[in-house]
C-alpha cells in the first residue's frame, strides 16, 4: 500500500513536470511569434456556398454604425473611427465617484497616443440631458485634449444606451447611485474591424498599464494586415 | 538565540501589533476619511483632474483660505475657484454628515501630506469656523 503510495507520488511528480516543461515551452513559442490578442463576444458559424463546397466562416461580434455628436459639434459615426483602433468609455460630467479617477487614467492613454494618427478615444455620456455639446467642450478644454483625438460624445439617450451593450459596459440610471447613474468604469479597446479586442478596468492603474501595451500589439497587427 | 525562539518573537510582535491596531481605529482618521469622501476626486496622490478637479498637492488655497474649509469640507463648494493661479469650476459636494472631530482630522491629514507642510488646526478652532459658516449654496 505504502509502496503504491509512493509509486503514484512519483507519477505525480514526474506528470506535472512534464506539464510544467511543456508549458514553458509553449509559453516561450508563444512569446517569440507574434502575439495577439483574442476577439470577444459572441461567434456563430455560417456556412456559405462557393463551387459547390460548403465553407464555414466565423461571424465575431462587430460594434454596429453608430451616429452621435463631439465637443465640436461634429458627427462622430464608425466612419470617424474607420481604419483605426479605439477605446471607449461611459461616463458623465457631474459624476462624483469614478469618473475623475477613470479619465485622469485615460489621459495616461491619451498621453500614451496623442501622436499617433491610427488612434482614437471615444467617451460617451450616459446623461446627456445634462451633458450638452457645450458641457462637453468645457469638460474636455478643462481637460486640454484634441478633439479629433479623444472625442465626448452625446446623441440620443436610447442610442447611447444601445451603444454601452454593444461595448458590453453596463450603464443605467440609478436614483440610488452617487449622481444619479450607476455604470462600471471599463475601458473596452476596439480594432479597425469594430472587433472588441480588449476590456480593462479604466480606475485601475495596473489594468490600464495593460490597455497601453495591447493596444502596441493590436496596431502592431494592424500594420501587419495593411502590408 | 535559537531560531525558534526568534520566530516566537517575531509572532508574538506581530500578535501584538495587530490587537492593537483593534483597539486604535481613531488612527489614521483623516487618511480614512480621505479616501472614502475625497480620493475619488481629488486622486490618491492629491493631484486633482487637470483643469477640472484642484490640487489639494501643495495647493496655495489651502493657506490662504485656511478658516474657510472646515465649512466647505461640511458644506460643499460652488462657482469659481482660483488655486495655484489657474480657475476650476466644478461643484464640489459636501459631507454633511462628518462631526467636528471627524473634520479636525481630515483637515489636518490634508494640511500636512501631499507636500503640504501646513499648520495643523485645533478642534476648538474647527468648531468656531462651523458655528459661522455661510448659509451652504443653494439651501
Amino acid at each position: 500500500m505504502n509502496l503504491r503510495t509512493n509509486y503514484s507520488l512519483k507519477q505525480t511528480i514526474v506528470a506535472s513536470a512534464f506539464i510544467l516543461a511543456s508549458a514553458l515551452t509553449y509559453s516561450c513559442q508563444s512569446n517569440s511569434a507574434e502575439q495577439k490578442l483574442p476577439i470577444l463576444g459572441s461567434r456563430e458559424p455560417v456556412e456559405r456556398v462557393v463551387d459547390g463546397k460548403t465553407i464555414v466562416d466565423t461571424v465575431y461580434h462587430q460594434i454596429t454604425d453608430f451616429a452621435f455628436t463631439n465637443q465640436d459639434s461634429q458627427r462622430v459615426t464608425q466612419e470617424t473611427v474607420a481604419g483605426k483602433i479605439y477605446v471607449t468609455d461611459f461616463f458623465f460630467t457631474t459624476c462624483p465617484s469614478i469618473c475623475p479617477k477613470m479619465k485622469s487614467q485615460m489621459l495616461r492613454v491619451y498621453e500614451a497616443f496623442k501622436d499617433n494618427p491610427n488612434v482614437v478615444l471615444l467617451s460617451h455620456t450616459i446623461d446627456p440631458a445634462h451633458d450638452t455639446v457645450g458641457v462637453l467642450k468645457e469638460y474636455a478644454d478643462r481637460l486640454n485634449v484634441e478633439t479629433d483625438k479623444w472625442h465626448f460624445v452625446t446623441g440620443d439617450r436610447d442610442s447611447i444606451y444601445d451603444m454601452a451593450l454593444q461595448y458590453f459596459v453596463g450603464v443605467q440610471e440609478d436614483a440610488q447611485a452617487e449622481g444619479g447613474f450607476a455604470h462600471s468604469g471599463d475601458f473596452m479597446l476596439i480594432d479597425q474591424n469594430r472587433h472588441i479586442r480588449g476590456h480593462y478596468h479604466g480606475t485601475e492603474q495596473e489594468d490600464v498599464d495593460r490597455l497601453i501595451k495591447d493596444m502596441k500589439v493590436l496596431l502592431k497587427e494592424q500594420q501587419h494586415e495593411q502590408k | 538565540m535559537n531560531k525558534s525562539r526568534f520566530l516566537a518573537v517575531v509572532l508574538g510582535a506581530m500578535a501584538l501589533t495587530t490587537l492593537t491596531q483593534c483597539f486604535t481605529d481613531k488612527q489614521n482618521q483623516g487618511q480614512k476619511l480621505y479616501v472614502q469622501h475625497c480620493q475619488s476626486c481629488h486622486m490618491e496622490d492629491g493631484s486633482g483632474l487637470r483643469g477640472l478637479i484642484p490640487p489639494l498637492a501643495k495647493a496655495d488655497y489651502l493657506q490662504t483660505h485656511r478658516d474657510e474649509l472646515a465649512c466647505l469640507i461640511r458644506n460643499g463648494a460652488d462657482g469659481p475657484m482660483v488655486v495655484n493661479g489657474i480657475e476650476y469650476n466644478k461643484e464640489m459636494p459636501g459631507v454633511h454628515t462628518l462631526r467636528k472631530d471627524e473634520i479636525t482630522n481630515l483637515l489636518n491629514y490634508i494640511q500636512t501630506n501631499f507636500g503640504n507642510n501646513n499648520k495643523r488646526y485645533t478642534m476648538t478652532e474647527v468648531e468656531e469656523m462651523l458655528e459661522i459658516c455661510p448659509v451652504p449654496h443653494g439651501k
